[in-house]
């Protein structure tokens, strides 16, 4: 079996061994110790486990690793800036206190993420279509809306920054 | 230690772990003082500085420990350093997501006058001799530890305060504390608390009883919004919970026990399983038949859980039925449906005359309701990662409600000296109840024991569901008589429930008189019948209660309706006059608290206004954990039985509020949980087997079906208690009150897609 090249978080990793069917996620968490993508062990009905490919949400556990190949993949792990200063969406969780047991806030945040980016001021009902997919079972739903729209909102306010920043320049 | 017999199996322990979560009288709790000799100083830090390590006193334990060895009731519990490096505060209560590991410490750092943002907040070890009881469970931690900690908070500033005005050659009295720092009397002088750390632990410590608390009106960090400490490494994807763990050279493994649970293994192709790729063993544990500690099954080892899970779509196993379980869930209704007409069994209360009131009433209400069983689902997968080393010592990374507990359930499976065992609480995806019990810790444990090297077991999703500790299922046969004025006379309540032994009740169908709020009328009978069961009962968010309240609040309106009165009106009439059922025992309702925050919770939702056709508010309340909770629902609902939850209003009393966010987020949560609980979770076992065992069959509420939750407070006087479950089960009978008055249909199955309705 050839060695599985993954490019994860822009770092590419060689894993060897792994069958056509293993899902991303048990690579990502049993090879690679990436382990904030987390399953629901729900046969792609918890929507815990979403990562990124080319910009677009992924259910890890229900992708093959094989099928990633050669692309790019974003995990929770990668959200943030390589200098650690955090996503918007990060920011606005800890600032809403969004979590209660946590286990399924990564997977929250990466929908979110990939929300956010096709669509920076999303309204309630975009939200909620968008979110549909991903199980919160502490029921942190109400704080999850009002976290995305805090970030879209800060996203907004740091664009207006930089267009005014350049306009003074 | 008794233990519910059932031919096939045994369920030790679980008679403790509901003790645990039952209350002790509150007058117990109002006692609980530290005395001197409960703190003791340590001092030889690195770095030097105060290390307080203090005893949290137990009353849910004092009650059982007077009669037991090994009283815990005064065993340290808590530690608080402060170095020069900082101030560390150890949560040493399990973490679920119910918010004790942020809540817990701002409770000491209140009372030491603690900047927060100085405080590091870290889980401790699990050591009954070094830390005390730790235990999830109840919505007890609060209560537990409140005047300790507290006290734990004033005797270590009392000693710093102490160490300042040593230094400074002023009487302490003239010095103030704030965010960290003592302040003499001019203002002038500032110093820090680590810088003083050293001094101060070379102080004598204090009476706890003779150092003075804060009046609730200097708090500033309690009732504050404060963010999990957790946060940050929650957002970031870091390793945090049990399924996290890693270690070198770590194998990952599944255990396969018989879907129909007491069955035992028989036969099983484990030589070919071996063989498969990827696969380090396969093997037959025997078990110990306690369904608390380890059945029979059979255990795959593989390099990774993939390998693991591959490997066991090969299994075949051929089990012995024999002494399993058989429960049929269609055969339970119809046993029920017989027996609805009849008075039960035991009389659990007969008050006044019921037959005399129920002829001379103006109109009778004769109503049946009904629940299903449901599952926790917990979203963290069951897993616990378990060393046995080549020494005979064990290690374990355990995600559990009751990590002592786990330490006792591990040493009786395996048949070793709980001393040979040393396990690490680890922060829960959720817990529900569920993790009360410790049965995946014992088989991580016996399958590392097998293969001698660290192993995480993983469940599946269907695992879990197969083999969970149920919610149980229920019916009441109501009728409730209500005079000329409308005034509430009579209430008779046939309780129909399961036992696996034929004499008590499974968990969660012990409905006592009190509970039933119709014990406040004056003619009123509880009767019982317990049908059997032998898949395990446990204890699902706020046991009992989350269903009880569904069906005598939703019988509550339906009388209400019956005599022609308000709802509200009708709930207030029949509370009374404000007065404790057990006077001076705060475990127990308190009419003028119960009528308090229904009256807030009717301003708040606009109680009576006009609404539009086919949309209604609904009105409930419930008396659980010691918390007074009223909710009003606003729904609308369309023909096809389409019902739009738009906000549910909650207030409830649980004395002054710690963490505003984290309190808040529980009422949220409590919300959401009850309304997906309600609509269309149920487990139908047949023969044994459940049938619903992924979320395909078993939904949990999604985001756009989640409601606006409006939360208030009623900050009284009483001690705080908790919150991780009362906010529960007003919910249902709320939302299908509300639907009642939108359109005419009276909801009286639980889930309500039974009944055809949807959300």
């Amino acid at each position: 079996m050839p060695t599985l090249a993954l490019t994860i978080n822009g770092r590419t990793h060689e894993v060897e061994d792994v069958p056509a069917d293993m899902p991303l996620l048990w690579v990502l968490r049993d090879r690679l110790g990436l382990v904030g993508t987390r399953g629901g062990g729900g046969i792609a009905l918890g929507g815990a486990c979403p990562v990124h490919g080319a910009g677009s949400p992924l259910r890890a556990g229900a992708v093959p690793a094989r099928a990633r190949a050669g692309q790019p993949i974003t995990t929770i792990e990668g959200l943030a800036s390589a200098d650690g200063s955090l996503h918007a969406l990060q920011q606005a969780w800890i600032d809403h206190d969004v979590a209660q047991c946590g286990y399924c806030q990564t997977g929250q945040l990466m929908s979110a993420a990939a929300l956010l980016a096709r669509n920076p001021d999303p309204s309630d009902a975009e939200i909620d279509s968008a979110m549909a997919g991903n199980i919160c079972r502490c029921g942190t739903y109400v704080r999850i809306r009002r976290a995305i729209h805090a970030a879209a909102k800060a996203g907004a306010a740091a664009n207006t920054n930089t267009t005014a920043t350049g306009a003074a320049s | 230690m008794s233990a519910q017999m059932h031919d096939g199996f045994t369920r030790r322990g679980l008679d403790d772990i509901a003790r645990d979560m039952t209350p002790a009288p509150a007058r117990q709790l109002l006692a609980t003082r530290l005395a001197r000799r409960d703190f003791l100083r340590l001092t030889g830090l690195a770095g030097g500085g105060l290390m307080l390590q203090f005893s949290v006193g137990d009353v849910r334990a004092d009650a059982h420990a007077q009669a037991s060895a090994g009283n815990a009731r005064f065993a340290p519990n808590a530690y608080l350093q402060i170095s020069t490096s900082g101030i560390l505060i150890y949560a040493t209560q399990p973490e679920a997501g119910q918010g004790v590991k942020t809540a817990l410490p701002m409770i000491i750092a209140e009372e030491l006058d603690a900047a927060w943002e100085d405080v590091e907040v870290r889980l401790s070890g699990v050591d009954a001799a070094a830390f005390g009881r730790q235990f999830a469970g109840g919505s007890t931690a609060v209560p537990r530890v409140w005047t300790p900690m507290r006290q734990a908070g004033a005797v270590a500033r009392a000693m710093l305060v102490e160490a300042a005005a040593h230094r400074w050659q002023v009487p302490a009295s003239e010095l103030r504390t704030r965010d960290s720092h003592v302040i003499d009397a001019s203002g002038e002088r500032r110093i820090s608390y680590m810088a003083l750390a050293e001094a101060a632990a070379r102080l004598p410590v204090p009476d706890a009883a003779q150092v003075s608390l804060k009046s609730r009106e200097d708090f500033r960090l309690i009732g504050q919004p404060i963010t999990g400490v957790d946060n940050h490494a929650l957002v970031t994807g870091q390793p945090l919970f049990g399924i996290d763990h890693q270690l070198p050279d770590l194998l990952h493994a599944m255990y396969v026990k018989c879907p129909a649970i007491g069955g035992t293994v028989r036969t099983a192709n484990v030589d070919e399983i071996r063989a498969l790729p990827g696969v380090h063993d396969a093997f037959v544990i025997d078990g110990n038949g306690e369904v608390t500690e380890l059945m029979s099954g059979v255990a795959i080892v593989a390099k990774d859980t993939w390998a693991a899970m591959r490997a066991r779509r090969s299994l075949r196993v051929e089990w012995d039925e024999t002494h399993a379980a058989r429960d049929t869930w269609t055969q339970s209704q119809s046993r029920a449906d017989e027996l609805v007409g009849a008075e039960g069994a035991e009389t659990l209360a007969d008050n006044g005359d019921v037959d005399a009131a129920m002829a001379a009433a103006a109109q009778t209400v004769e109503s049946v309701y009904r629940y299903a069983f449901a599952s926790h689902a917990q979203l963290e997968p069951q897993s616990c990662t378990a060393w046995y080393k080549a020494d005979g010592t064990l290690e374990i990374w355990a995600s559990s409600q009751t990590p002592q507990r786990a330490v006792e359930n591990v040493a009786s499976a395996l048949g070793m000296d709980s001393k040979a065992i040393m396990l690490h609480q680890v922060r829960m995806g959720g817990g529900f109840g569920r993790r009360l019990v410790n049965d995946p810790v014992c088989e991580a444990a016996a399958i590392s024991r097998q293969v001698g090297r660290p192993v995480k077991l993983t469940w599946t999703r269907e695992d879990d569901m197969s083999h969970d500790f149920l919610r149980a299922g229920g019916f009441h046969a109501l009728k409730g008589g209500v005079d000329d004025a409308g005034r509430a006379i009579a209430w008779q309540n046939h309780f129909i429930t399961f036992s696996a032994d034929g004499k008590s009740p499974v968990f969660g169908g012990n409905l006592s008189p009190t509970e039933d709020l119709g014990h406040l009328i004056k003619n009123f009978r509880l009767t019982r019948t317990q049908l059997p069961w032998a898949s395990p009962c446990g204890f699902w968010r706020a046991p009992g209660a989350s269903v009880f309240g569904f069906a005598l609040q939703s019988f509550l309106h339906e009388l209400a309706v019956a005599g022609g009165r308000d709802h509200l009106e009708f709930l207030l009439e029949i509370l009374g006059e404000p007065r404790w059922l057990d006077p001076g025992n705060t475990w127990t309702l308190h009419t003028g608290r119960a009528a308090d925050v229904l009256k807030l919770a009717a301003e708040k939702a606009g109680w009576g206004r006009a609404m539009p056709e086919g949309r209604a508010l609904g009105l409930a309340f419930y008396f659980s954990h010691a918390a007074h909770v009223a909710e009003v629902a606003e729904v609308s609902v369309d023909d096809n039985k389409r019902i739009r939850v738009h906000e549910v209003t909650v207030v409830s009393d649980v004395g002054p509020i710690i963490n505003r966010s984290g309190a808040e987020n529980q009422c949220e949560g409590s919300v959401i949980d009850g309304l997906s609980a309600m609509l269309g979770q149920k487990l139908t076992h047949e023969r044994g087997r459940v049938r619903e065992t992924n979320f395909d069959r078993y939904p949990l509420l999604r985001m756009p079906q989640a409601p606006k939750v409006s939360v208030h407070f009623i900050e009284s006087d009483y001690p705080p208690t908790g919150l991780g479950e009362p906010v529960l089960p007003p919910v249902a009978p709320a939302v299908c009150n509300a639907v009642f008055t939108a359109s005419g249909h009276r909801i009286r199955t639980l889930p309500i897609s039974e009944e055809g309705f949807s959300i």
